[in-house]
């Protein structure tokens, strides 16, 4: 019951009680009936649909690419789909904004899409590695066509995969903050946009409490809908997947995973080549400038601390998930095999829970914790040990994600062998699920580590101006006139990509074979 | 294969478990002899190390910075933790947003013996419950090399904003999220008045006026005198911007239109039932001094609230402070804030 009680005090009682503030406060049938809530609302599900689509599409060809491809390169592309994922949204705005000047839907969309193509990737590139070859082969055999035999045979084994990675990256759109405040401009606006507006600038809780009353809704509507799609998961036949030199139209496919890679690069190389422009020419300051605090010392620590800070924040929090991740992935498997139709049911509903910090606005749980964290030993709400707490209630969820499809793989005819031979629990999950999970389990905690480093909405709350992440340092360096300060930003953004991009190319090879997916 | 992953497991978790005992232990930890006072202040605090070294030194009293985000988002953490405030001394709550924090008793009163040494002109309450440390004006900035080269001259009051001679050149913060914005907002309301001002913003938006949400976006993509190098020669920044956009020739590429500034005051304060007060009282008095007040020109780009305080070189000429920058009282913006904002959304969006 740890990861429940770990949840209990840090997300759900903060949020609890800043929304019963709101409650308090009365007023929410104003803000419920008002028909530009609803608009609000109609707005933040359907630009977050939009760029779920766009994601599902510009992932499925690169998760081909990742799990059936072998060309030199391949191993590159997929730590290079990952490094969209950490870059700051300030940052990301501000590049789409260079190209969108005006701002508007379009871009706030293909934003949202680019931070999350990595998710659908990497997620459905997970199961398609291992999804049997042979069913592919008999339809082939049958006499249908490569398209018939990806579209009967293929896509609904995948179904399950796609419908996961897509409930996640439409609760991260949902929840998309910078991008919407920097794209939208003073015209396009979102339930969490509005959220944070309420909460930070006007103090109107009770307004906020009700549009994230709305905002919940629509959260564990995703969740249900993800749920019974994963629920079909049992449908695909999981042998070994073959990769190879593609053929014939494959190449097509190929061709497209190297346009959406090609698009998810641009607006990296954008920013490296801001990294070294000034008014008169090309220019390394901003990189020596990592040395030190900025120009009129924006920060008070160097760029390198700020680096080093980030590792160790994310090495905690990673810790933290998965301790908490895994003991809850045990705990669901366990209820999910009970024979109790009730302890499945529990299990369903605890699954759903685990993912809720996701959907949930940043700023809801920082004003949570001021009202709350006070009544702990020790008062929480100021201490450095907050951030990575608030980041591992984000890398929680995803790691469950990681983790529990695997545990749930495992055959319960070993675990039984060994019970038989008097094996007792604990044992059991030594000599016969940890062997199993051990690769996934490193994924999930490499991908939660990439996570954390690239974390901004709840760290920007907590973290202290002596002990900034990258990406807070980033924001800080980008709030501040002078050339230098912007050169700077832009290095300590290609710091953070190359810090993601070695963690990520580590914890690959580590984790080889691995399934890396949500 | 299997063996491998275990011991790549086994190295990852022994590294990870090291790392983080590192990362645990350091910080905050450990025995304190010295009491440590918890300034809780904006994301644009800063100073030097060495001064907050000498004033330890000197009082026994070690400052621990705690950033709240902006000024609005600051005074409303205060105001929601003020049973049991996160912190003993609070800087950075500004005349927008003093009222709210006076009327919700987040300070207590204090009048420090620093503070008739100029302070006192920007008083907000008689019970002396915050003093002013800084004095910031938001004025519209130009791109002065844009209007030398197009050969016209600069736009300089804010009717010249209106003027389609400057058509699609301005691009301002949205002043529910930004705040210039709702500083540059304030400042056409006090001068056109409860009456006149949705009609100048009305001719503003017939203009080509650009609004976007923060300052970032305005400043460093959309105005064409800073690193941008965005489409446009007019912004709503800080009086002081021009300070930080001097070229290698030693010219400010920028410059303040001193007739568009609205004065903000930033204010300090003992918390309310905070656990120190004798020492966030000192903590008060520091920042007043004249060793605090003159660092705050150059780390924070605002004027110092004490008089007689040297300014860094160049201030003078490139970054001078208005001498009529529009105001308006504390109470006023209490009382009008949301709904200005209200109106102003419908008008302009």
């Amino acid at each position: 019951m740890a990861p429940i009680g770990f949840l209990v005090v840090f997300f759900a009682w903060p949020v609890l009680a800043i929304v019963g503030r709101g409650f308090a406060a009365g007023g929410l049938d104003v803000v419920l009936g008002d028909p530009r809530t609803w608009q609000l609302a109609g707005f933040t599900v359907a630009s977050a649909a939009a760029s779920t689509l766009v994601a599902v599409l510009a992932g499925l060809p690169v998760a081909f690419l990742l799990a059936r491809v072998r060309l030199p390169g391949v191993g590159l592309a997929r730590t290079l789909v990952l490094v969209p994922f950490v870059l700051p949204t300030v940052v990301v705005g501000l590049a789409f904004r260079a190209l969108w000047p005006d701002g508007g839907v379009l871009p706030i969309v293909l934003a949202n899409a680019f931070f999350n193509v990595a998710v659908v990737a990497r997620t459905v590139a997970g199961l398609w590695a291992r999804l049997d070859s042979r069913t592919t082969d008999a339809a082939r055999a049958l006499g249908a066509s490569p398209w018939r035999a990806f579209r009967s045979v293929t896509l609904p084994a995948l179904a399950p995969a796609i419908a996961s990675a897509a409930a996640v990256v439409f609760l991260f759109c949902a929840t998309s903050f910078g991008v919407v405040l920097i794209l939208g401009g003073a015209r396009y606006r979102t339930l969490e946009t509005e959220i944070y507006l309420r909460t930070v600038d006007l103090l109107d809780l009770s307004g906020a409490a009700a549009l994230s009353l709305i905002q919940f809704a629509a959260v564990v509507a995703a969740l249900v809908l993800g749920g019974l799609a994963r629920r079909r998961k049992d449908g695909a036949r999981i042998g070994s997947g073959r990769a190879g030199r593609p053929e014939g139209g494959e190449w097509w496919v190929v061709g497209a995973a190297g346009g959406v890679l090609a698009l998810l690069v641009t607006p990296i190389v954008a920013l490296l080549a801001e990294s070294v422009s000034t008014s008169d020419g090309w220019s390394l300051d901003g990189y020596r400038a990592l040395n030190g605090t900025g120009e009129k010392g924006a920060l008070q620590v160097s760029g390198w601390d700020a680096a080093v800070n980030s590792l160790k924040v994310a090495v905690d929090a990673t810790l933290l998930a998965m301790v908490v991740g895994v003991l809850a992935s045990v705990v669901l498997v366990a209820l999910r095999r009970s024979p109790a139709k009730a302890a499945r049911g529990l299990g369903e509903t605890m699954d759903a829970v685990l993912m809720l910090p996701l959907g949930v606005s940043a700023v809801t749980v920082g004003f949570g914790y001021l009202v709350t964290l006070d009544a702990l030993p020790g008062d929480l709400r100021t201490s450095p040990y907050l951030v990575p707490l608030a980041q591992a209630l984000v890398i929680i969820p995803l790691v469950v994600r990681m983790v529990l499809p695997v545990l749930r793989s495992v055959d319960v005819r070993l675990r039984q062998a060994a019970s038989t031979l008097g094996a007792g629990p604990l044992r059991v999950w030594r000599e016969i699920d940890l062997p199993l999970t051990l690769r996934p389990l490193v994924a999930a905690a490499g991908f939660g580590f990439v996570v954390a480093l690239g974390e901004f909405g709840a760290t920007s709350f907590l973290a202290r101006p002596t002990a900034p992440t990258l990406p807070v340092a980033i924001a800080s360096l980008m709030a501040r006139p002078g050339e230098l300060n912007n050169q700077m930003a832009y290095a300590a953004c290609a710091l953070l990509m190359l810090v993601t991009v070695l963690a990520v190319a580590l914890i690959d090879r580590l984790g080889r074979g691995g399934v890396g997916e949500f | 294969m299997k063996s491998r992953a275990v011991r790549a497991a086994t190295a990852i978790a022994a590294v990870s478990a090291v790392a983080a005992g590192c990362s645990l232990s350091d910080g905050d930890g450990g025995p304190q002899q010295t009491p440590t006072v918890t300034l809780v202040t904006h994301d644009s605090f800063l100073a030097p190390q060495e001064v907050l070294d000498a004033f330890q030194k000197q009082s026994g009293i070690k400052i621990s910075v705690l950033k709240q985000g902006d000024a609005g988002s600051l005074t409303n953490k205060l105001v929601l933790t003020k049973a049991n405030p996160i912190g003993d001394v609070a800087y950075g709550v500004d005349s927008t947003f003093a009222s709210r924090a006076l009327a919700e008793g987040v300070f207590e009163p204090y009048t420090s013996p620093e503070a008739d040494r100029g302070p006192q002109r920007y008083a907000v309450d008689p019970e002396h419950r915050l003093s002013a440390v800084d004095v910031g004006d938001v004025c519209v900035n130009v791109d002065t090399n844009y209007f030398t080269s197009k050969g016209i001259a600069a736009p300089a009051s804010y009717e010249d904003l209106a003027d389609p001679k400057y058509k699609d050149l301005l691009v301002a913060e949205d002043p529910a999220t930004a705040s210039p914005g709702l500083a540059f907002l304030l400042g056409t309301i006090a001068k056109y008045g409860e009456a006149g001002w949705k009609d100048y913003w009305t001719k503003l938006k017939a203009n080509g006026l650009k609004v976007d949400s923060g300052w970032e976006e305005a400043y460093t993509k959309d105005f064409s005198g800073s690193s941008g190098k965005g489409p446009r020669p007019i912004v709503v920044s800080y009086a002081s911007s021009p300070a930080a956009e001097v070229g290698d020739d030693g010219k400010p590429r920028t410059k303040a239109l001193l007739d568009t500034c609205y004065r903000q005051v930033e204010y300090a304060g003992v918390l309310a039932n905070g656990k120190q007060a004798d020492s966030a009282r000192k903590v008060v008095d520091f920042l007043l001094s004249q060793q605090f007040q003159a660092t705050v020109a150059a780390n924070m780009y605002v004027y110092p609230a004490r008089q007689g305080v040297d300014l860094p070189a160049g201030w003078a000429q490139v970054a001078p402070l208005p001498q009529k920058p529009q105001a308006l009282t504390a109470d006023q913006v209490q009382a009008g804030r949301e709904k200005w904002i209200g109106e102003w959304r419908t008008l302009v969006q």
